[in-house]
C-alpha cells in the first residue's frame, strides 16, 4: 500500500488533489481511497488530506500515520504543522516551491505549482488552484500514469486549462 | 351554502363549541376533494375515536409542531401526482401561534399551495385551558389565574409579513363571511391563511348557548375585525364595516365572559387603546396610506 | 459503471436512481453534500422530484410523512442533532407505517460541538420502529440505499428504513463505485393506506388502549417479517448485480477463536487487524453487523467475543455489546472506542483482541488497563 499525505490551506485544492489522485489510480486499474481531515471548513486554515493506493481493496479508514510521501502545497503550513511527522525512512517530500528544500534522510523534490497555475490564470477567489498541477507532478514520480491523471481531470473538470496545468507540472517536475 | 355536511353527528366537541361549527363551514366551502390536516388540538379529539370518524373527508392527524410542514409534503406530493385536491390545515392557536409557528412560517415562505385555517379559542383547550400566545391581555386561564399580563401575539401581522397571496380573518358567528373567504382562498394558488375567532364556552366561561352572541359582540366591539388581504390589498369585510361605524363599548363583550371577571380598570384601558390603534392601522392600510 | 464517489455522493446517486417523488432535507454537517447533490439533480432535471426546502429537520420528517401518505416515494437525510430534533416525527413515520428512506450520517452529539463519527445519534432512534442498517464502504452505501427503498416499501414491511454511514470516515471518503441500473429492482410503491378523498378515512385518530396495542404489535410483526424481506432483497441484489450482502459481513470467522463484532467503517479496519493477528498465530475473525434493526441472530457460540461500540448508553454500557449479550446469552469483552471521531487503528484493534477480558468494559484511551 502506498500512502500519501497532502498539506494545504483551505481553498487551494488539497482535498480535490487527493480525490484526483485516487481517481487516477483507479483508472490505472488499482484500488484507492482519498479523504480529508476536516476541522471547521474555513478558507485559509491548514488542511490535511490523505490518499491510499493499493492493489487490493483499501480497508483502512484511520488517518495515515506513516506516509510514503508528503506533499506540501503551501510552504507556510510548515511553520505550524510538522509536515515530516511519521514520514517513512527514505520517504518522499514534494514541496510547492521554485527552490529546492533539503530534508535529511528523505528524497526531496520541488515544483513551482503556484507559478504554473498563475501562468494558466487558474485563480478562484484570489487563490491559485493547484490540484491538477499536483497530480501532474505525482505522475512524473510514477505514482500514477499521466494518461490516467488526465482522464481523472477530464472526469472531474471541464476547463481545458486543468489538463494543461497537469501537463505543465509533469514536464517541469525534475526527477 | 351547500346542504352537504362533512362534519357528521357524533363529534365529541363541548356543547356550544364554535370551533366545530367553523369546521362545518370550512368543509362545506372546501368540498369533498379535500384533505384535512390536523395537528394536536381540540379537533384531534372532536373528530371521534378510532375506528370511527365524524368527518367525511380524509383527516390526517399530524404532530403538534408540524401542520405547515406536513401540509407542504402533502401538497407537493399531490401536485406532483397532478391532483388538485385541497390541502387544508385546521389548527388551534397553540399549534399555530406557539409550537407550530416555525413550520407555518416555513410553509408560507416556500409558497406551499394550501390553506391554513387557525381557529383561535385563545388558550390550550384540549389540555384544559392554559394560557397560549393567543390568550388576550387580562384573560384568566388555568396558568394565568390573575389574568394574562401580556398582550395577544399578533399572528396576522406575522403571517402578513410573509406576503401570502390571500389572508383573512373570520369568526364562527359569521358563517357566510367564513364560507366566502374559504372559497376565495382555495381559488388562489399558493399559501393562504384564515384566522378564525372561535369562542369557547368552557374556556371563556360563558353559557353554552351564547357562542354566536359572543362572536358577534367581538366583532361589534372591534376586538375582532373581519377583513381580507388579497395580494397585499386590505379590505374590511362588511360585518365589521357596518359594526365599526358605531361600535359597542368593549365592556359589553367582556362582561358575559368569566375569564375577564374582575378585570382591573388599567388593563381595560390598555385593551381599549390597543383596539383603537389596531382599527386606525387597518383603516390606514385599507386606504393605502401606510 | 466504475466511477468514484464519496459516501454522500453515492447515497445521492442511489436516491436519484430510486426516483422519489418528494424529497425534504435540511442541511447539517456532515450530511450536507447529500442535500446539495440532490438539490442539484432536481434543478438540472436529472431527478423529477419535488424538492422541499424545509426550515428544520422536524419539518423535513413531517413533510416526508405528509407526502408519503399520498402513496409516493420519499427520501430525507440528516445527522446527529438533526436526527434528534426530528425524533418525535421518526416515531410518527413508523407508527403511520410509511416507507420513508433516510440516510443518517452518524455524528456525535453536543456539547461540545463535535462533527465527527459516532453512532449514539442513531442508537437513540433504535426503539422507534425504523429499520436500521450500517454500511462500511461507498459501494455498500450506494447498494444499501437502493435496497432500502425495496425493503421499506415491501407490503410485508411498510416501515421506514435508516441507512447509517459514518460521518467523514465514509461520508467524505472517496472510493471506487460501481453503479448499476436498478430498473424494477425497486418495484412501484403501492401504499395500501394512501389518503384518498374518494374514500375518506381518519388517519392517526384518537385510539383506545386495545386498538393501540394491536397497532404496536403490528409494527413488531412487520419488523420480524422484514428479516425475510431483507434476505430476499440481498439475494435478488446478488442475482442482478453480483454483489453479496448479509445481515452481517463475516470475515475469517469459520475457525476463529475470537470474533470482533463492530458496525460501520470500523468493521473494515477490523478485517485488517484480523489479517495481522492471524499472521501472529491468533485465530481472529470479524463480524461486522449491518442490520441493527431488526436485530439478526448471530452465530457466536463457543468463542470469545470482542464488541466495539462507537456509542454508549450512560449508566448501562455499550449498546451493541449489551444487545449481543442479551440476544446470545454470551459474555463479551466490551470496548468503547471511536466516540466523537476518535482515531481507532487496526493496531489498536489488534490490541483489544490480545488484551481481551471477557465480562469487562474498556474505554479506549481512557481506562488505565483492561
Ligand atoms: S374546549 Fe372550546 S374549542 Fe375545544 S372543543 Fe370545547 S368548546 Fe370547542
Amino acid at each position: 500500500m502506498f500512502e500519501i499525505r497532502i498539506h494545504s490551506r483551505g481553498g487551494q485544492g488539497g482535498v480535490t488533489a487527493a480525490r484526483l489522485i485516487a481517481l487516477a489510480a483507479i483508472r490505472d486499474g488499482r484500488y484507492a481511497t482519498a479523504f480529508p481531515f476536516y476541522g471547521a471548513e474555513r478558507r485559509g486554515a491548514p488542511v490535511v488530506s490523505f490518499v491510499r493506493i493499493d492493489d487490493a481493496p483499501v480497508k483502512v479508514y484511520s488517518q495515515i500515520q506513516q506516509p510514503d510521501l508528503v506533499f506540501v502545497m503551501d510552504m507556510g503550513v510548515m511553520d505550524v504543522v510538522d509536515v515530516l511527522h511519521g514520514l517513512k525512512e527514505g520517504g518522499t517530500v514534494v514541496t510547492n516551491s521554485a527552490h529546492k528544500h533539503e530534508f535529511a534522510g528523505f528524497r526531496t523534490f520541488n515544483i513551482d505549482l503556484t507559478g504554473i497555475a498563475l501562468k494558466e490564470d487558474l485563480v478562484v477567489a484570489g487563490n491559485p488552484i493547484l490540484d491538477t498541477a499536483v497530480i501532474g507532478a505525482l505522475a512524473k514520480l510514477g505514482i500514477i500514469t499521466i494518461e490516467s491523471a488526465k482522464k481523472a481531470i477530464a472526469e472531474m473538470f471541464t476547463d481545458e486549462r486543468d489538463i494543461k496545468t497537469a501537463d505543465d507540472a509533469f514536464r517541469e517536475m525534475t526527477v | 351554502m351547500p346542504k352537504e355536511e362533512f362534519v357528521l353527528k357524533g363529534t365529541s366537541a363541548c356543547p356550544g363549541c364554535s370551533a366545530s361549527l367553523a369546521l362545518r363551514y370550512v368543509l362545506k366551502a372546501a368540498g369533498p376533494d379535500t384533505v384535512l390536516i390536523v395537528p394536536a388540538c381540540c379537533t384531534s379529539v372532536v373528530q371521534g375515536m378510532y375506528p370511527n370518524t365524524a368527518v367525511n373527508v380524509p383527516v390526517v392527524n399530524v404532530g403538534f409542531a408540524t401542520a405547515g410542514a406536513s401540509a407542504s409534503g402533502m401538497s407537493n406530493a399531490l401536485r406532483a401526482l397532478g391532483k388538485k385536491t385541497n390541502v387544508v390545515v385546521y389548527a388551534g392557536d397553540g399549534g399555530t401561534l406557539d409550537i407550530g409557528i416555525q413550520a407555518l412560517s416555513g410553509a408560507l415562505e416556500r409558497g406551499t399551495d394550501f390553506l391554513y385555517v387557525c381557529y383561535d379559542n385563545e388558550a390550550y383547550g384540549n389540555t384544559g385551558m392554559q394560557r397560549s400566545g393567543g390568550t388576550p391581555l387580562g384573560a384568566k386561564t388555568t396558568t394565568t389565574p390573575l389574568g394574562k399580563p401580556e398582550v395577544k401575539k399578533d399572528i396576522e401581522r406575522i403571517v402578513a409579513a410573509h406576503e401570502p397571496p390571500f389572508m383573512a380573518t373570520a369568526c364562527a358567528a359569521y358563517p357566510q363571511d367564513l364560507f366566502r373567504k374559504v372559497k376565495k382562498a382555495l381559488s388562489i394558488r399558493g399559501p393562504s391563511f384564515i384566522h378564525v375567532l372561535a369562542p369557547c364556552p368552557p374556556g371563556w366561561r360563558y353559557p353554552t348557548e351564547k357562542s354566536v352572541e359572543i362572536g358577534k359582540l367581538a366583532v361589534k366591539s372591534g376586538v375582532w375585525v373581519l377583513y381580507e388581504r388579497e395580494y397585499g390589498q386590505l379590505a374590511i369585510s362588511s360585518p365589521s364595516r357596518t359594526a365599526l361605524k358605531n361600535p359597542i363599548p368593549l365592556e359589553e363583550y367582556l362582561a358575559p365572559q368569566g375569564r375577564f371577571a374582575g378585570i382591573d380598570p388599567k388593563t381595560l384601558d390598555i385593551l381599549k387603546q390597543r383596539i383603537a390603534k389596531n382599527l386606525q392601522r387597518l383603516a390606514r392600510e385599507e386606504s393605502g396610506v401606510c | 459503471m466504475l466511477t468514484v464517489a464519496t459516501g454522500n455522493k453515492a447515497v445521492a446517486l442511489a436516491v436519484k436512481q430510486a426516483k422519489p417523488v418528494v424529497v425534504a432535507i435540511y442541511p447539517i454537517t456532515p450530511q450536507t453534500e447529500i442535500v446539495e447533490q440532490i438539490a442539484q439533480y432536481v434543478s438540472q432535471g436529472d431527478l423529477s422530484a419535488r424538492y422541499i426546502d424545509v426550515e428544520s429537520e422536524h419539518s423535513a420528517m413531517a413533510a416526508c410523512i405528509g407526502a408519503s401518505m399520498t402513496g409516493v416515494r420519499t427520501f430525507t437525510a440528516t445527522s446527529s442533532q438533526g436526527l434528534l430534533y426530528m425524533h418525535e416525527m421518526t416515531n410518527w413515520a413508523a407508527g403511520a407505517r410509511l416507507p420513508i428512506v433516510m440516510a443518517n450520517v452518524n455524528r456525535a452529539i453536543g456539547p461540545g460541538w463535535n462533527i465527527w463519527a459516532e453512532h449514539t445519534d442513531a442508537m437513540q432512534e433504535r426503539d422507534t420502529g425504523w429499520l436500521q442498517v450500517y454500511v462500511s464502504t461507498v459501494q455498500e452505501a450506494y447498494d444499501t440505499t437502493l435496497m432500502a427503498f425495496r425493503i421499506a416499501e415491501h407490503n410485508d414491511v411498510l416501515l421506514p428504513v435508516m441507512v447509517n454511514l459514518d460521518g467523514f470516515l465514509l461520508s467524505h471518503v472517496m472510493q471506487p463505485l460501481d453503479t448499476v441500473e436498478p430498473a424494477d429492482f425497486i418495484p412501484p410503491l403501492h401504499l395500501p393506506h394512501t389518503v384518498d378523498p374518494k374514500n375518506p378515512m381518519g388517519y392517526g385518530t384518537l385510539t383506545g388502549p386495545d386498538e393501540y396495542f394491536k397497532f404496536r404489535w403490528d409494527i413488531e410483526r412487520s419488523m420480524r417479517d422484514s428479516l425475510r424481506v431483507i434476505e430476499a432483497a440481498h439475494k435478488e441484489f446478488f442475482q442482478r448485480f453480483g454483489r453479496t450482502y448479509g445481515f452481517t459481513e463475516d470475515y475469517r470467522c469459520e475457525d476463529a477463536d475470537v470474533v470482533v463484532v463492530s458496525m460501520g467503517t470500523l468493521g473494515k479496519e477490523v478485517e485488517v487487524a484480523v489479517d495481522n493477528l492471524r499472521n501472529e498465530g491468533i485465530r481472529a475473525g470479524s463480524m461486522r453487523l449491518r442490520w441493527f434493526r431488526p436485530f439478526p441472530k448471530l452465530d457466536l457460540m463457543n468463542r470469545d467475543v470482542v464488541v466495539i461500540d462507537r456509542d454508549y448508553s450512560f449508566g448501562f454500557g455499550g449498546v451493541l455489546a449489551h444487545s449481543i449479550q442479551a440476544k446470545n446469552r454470551t459474555g463479551v469483552f466490551s470496548v468503547i472506542a471511536g466516540l466523537g471521531g476518535q482515531e481507532v487503528t487496526y493496531d489498536d484493534i489488534a490490541g483489544f483482541v490480545k488484551n481481551r477480558h471477557i465480562g469487562r468494559e474498556y474505554w479506549f484511551g481512557v481506562s488505565d488497563n483492561v
